[in-house]
């Protein structure tokens, strides 16, 4: 199998928060090691740079609940109109 | 909305300090955001009570960290508050600004914000107070045209943090100021992209005085020291003693180590020294730091949020942090540290808590260091750590 593009990191990570939304809180790290399971010929800077993508799309965002997690975009919780 | 009482407030403003109410007495006319701001707080001392409420997704685009969300939960009463989110701004190394500086920060955060400020937070940073969720891209926006960047939050490395160093300090054994601008530069992804399990802070101290409570206070603590003698300048020696200094009383007996001893002339056994700074706080003309100079990393500390105190231990007793290539080995060693505390260390716990849990040595033999005397404060300090010779099989 070939190793997989930085772009299919990141939609296979965006899969990944997508379905653990409202579910499980995924940190960067838990993204990550997913990935290397997977696909054990992907390095850590590859994940960064996948993340990295998601981020500066605004598909993903960072959310902080404790320790930093990685998110859908949805509306604050605690936001007032 | 009229402006409401605040007798309890009031109440602050009386004592013999300046109160940390009075700035906002002075905003509250025309800043209707810090008027609702001491409503808020009225209340809170009424009712003994907090009305904050975390935010947990608020920031700007691609970062992680440097907007802390806060939400008014008296959003009815106070609507000017209803946002009330912090900025946490990387200030430069020693917090050295020009006066044109300041007046830029000052002038953005007049324009965008509730004008209130920290110079600095208990983090490092300059910390702008109380703005909306739609007022962040824009503040963002001017920060990074003046040239300032957001500082760290969240389970990132924090904005790294050090004393003035060489440009205010006699005492400085290495480059304070450089060592926290380059940590900066070569560590920005994890500074805005939150991805450790908690929290990892850098602070740079240039002597054992170590001003920014870097051993108390930072996961990472470099702190500078020598390996050779104490440098001792006789005559001044001899100018305090004659100018009155009680030599024997608050320099000889206080050494912790007593490995000093004067009898008109001052001696040190360099040897026995534990580097604590006292006689050369106490003798600044005639005691200097060793010509031979550099850095002690200690890891491990961190104040009690989630579980105790922890103080640092040392893990490397003395590198040379200025010479390049002991740099890159420094940052070599992060490296290493970071990936084995992602690999092992639990959600939210700091890497002195995990180093706590799995034990120094196993950490120690994770990482790549080898144990070294300098790690303890005495010999036999512990029992039940073994060294294998080298090559023996445990």
């Amino acid at each position: 199998m070939a190793a997989p593009t930085v772009e299919q990191i990141a939609e296979e990570m965006y899969q990944m928060v997508a379905e653990s939304m409202g579910k499980k809180n995924l940190k960067a790290n838990d993204l990550t090691k997913a990935i290397q399971a997977k696909y054990p010929e992907v390095d850590r800077d590859m994940c960064k740079a996948a993340i990295r993508i998601l981020m500066d799309s605004g598909r993903c965002v960072y959310a902080y609940f404790g320790g930093s997690y990685i998110q859908l975009p949805h509306k604050e919780g605690a936001a007032n109109e | 909305m009229a402006k409401r009482e605040t007798p309890m407030i009031d109440e602050l403003r009386k004592g013999p300090y300046p109160s940390f109410v009075n700035e906002m007495y002075k905003l509250q006319g025309r800043k209707p955001m810090v008027q609702d701001l001491l409503g808020q707080l009225e209340d809170s001392y009424e009712q003994r009570i907090g009305h904050w409420k975390h935010g947990g997704i608020v920031g700007v685009m691609g970062y992680g960290g440097g907007v802390i969300g806060r939400y008014s939960d008296l959003s009815d009463k106070y609507p000017n508050v209803a946002h009330f989110h912090t900025m946490r701004i990387n200030q430069p190394a020693g917090w050295f600004y020009t006066s044109q500086a300041l007046r830029t920060l000052a002038d953005i955060w007049e324009r965008h914000g509730s004008g209130l400020t920290n110079m600095h937070g208990s983090t490092g940073d300059i910390v702008f107070l109380g703005t909306t969720t739609a007022e962040l891209e824009p503040t963002f926006a001017e920060l990074t045209a003046a040239g300032f960047d957001l500082g760290g939050s969240g389970s990132c490395m924090r904005t790294p943090s050090a004393c003035v160093g060489p440009a205010r300090c006699e005492w400085a054994c290495y480059d304070t100021l450089k060592l926290c601008y380059n940590l900066t530069q070569e560590f920005q992804d994890e500074l805005h992209r939150p991805m450790f399990p908690y929290k990892f802070k850098f602070k740079c101290a240039g002597c054992p005085n170590d001003c920014v409570a870097s051993i108390a206070r930072a996961d990472m603590s470099i702190i500078g020291t020598w390996k050779d003698a104490i440098q001792i300048d006789q005559a001044e020696v001899e100018k305090y003693a004659k100018a009155g200094l009680d030599i024997e009383g608050a320099v000889v007996a206080k050494c912790p180590s007593q490995c000093i001893s004067y009898n008109g002339k001052l001696t040190i056994d360099d040897g026995e020294c534990v580097h604590c700074m006292h006689c050369l706080n106490v003798m600044p003309k005639a005691l200097r730091p060793g010509r031979e100079r550099g850095a002690t990393l200690l890891l491990g500390s961190k104040a009690p949020i989630m579980e105790g105190a922890l103080l640092s231990s040392v893990i490397v007793p003395f590198i040379n942090i200025d010479d390049p290539e002991e740099y890159e080995q420094f940052k070599e060693l992060v490296r290493r540290i970071w990936e084995f505390w992602d690999e092992n260390g639990k959600n939210r716990e700091r890497v002195g808590e995990l180093i706590q849990r799995i034990g120094m040595p196993t950490f120690l033999d994770a990482v790549g260091l080898d144990p070294e005397p300098e790690m303890i404060s005495a010999p036999r300090d512990n029992p039940y750590i073994f060294f294998q010779p080298e090559g023996e099989e445990a």
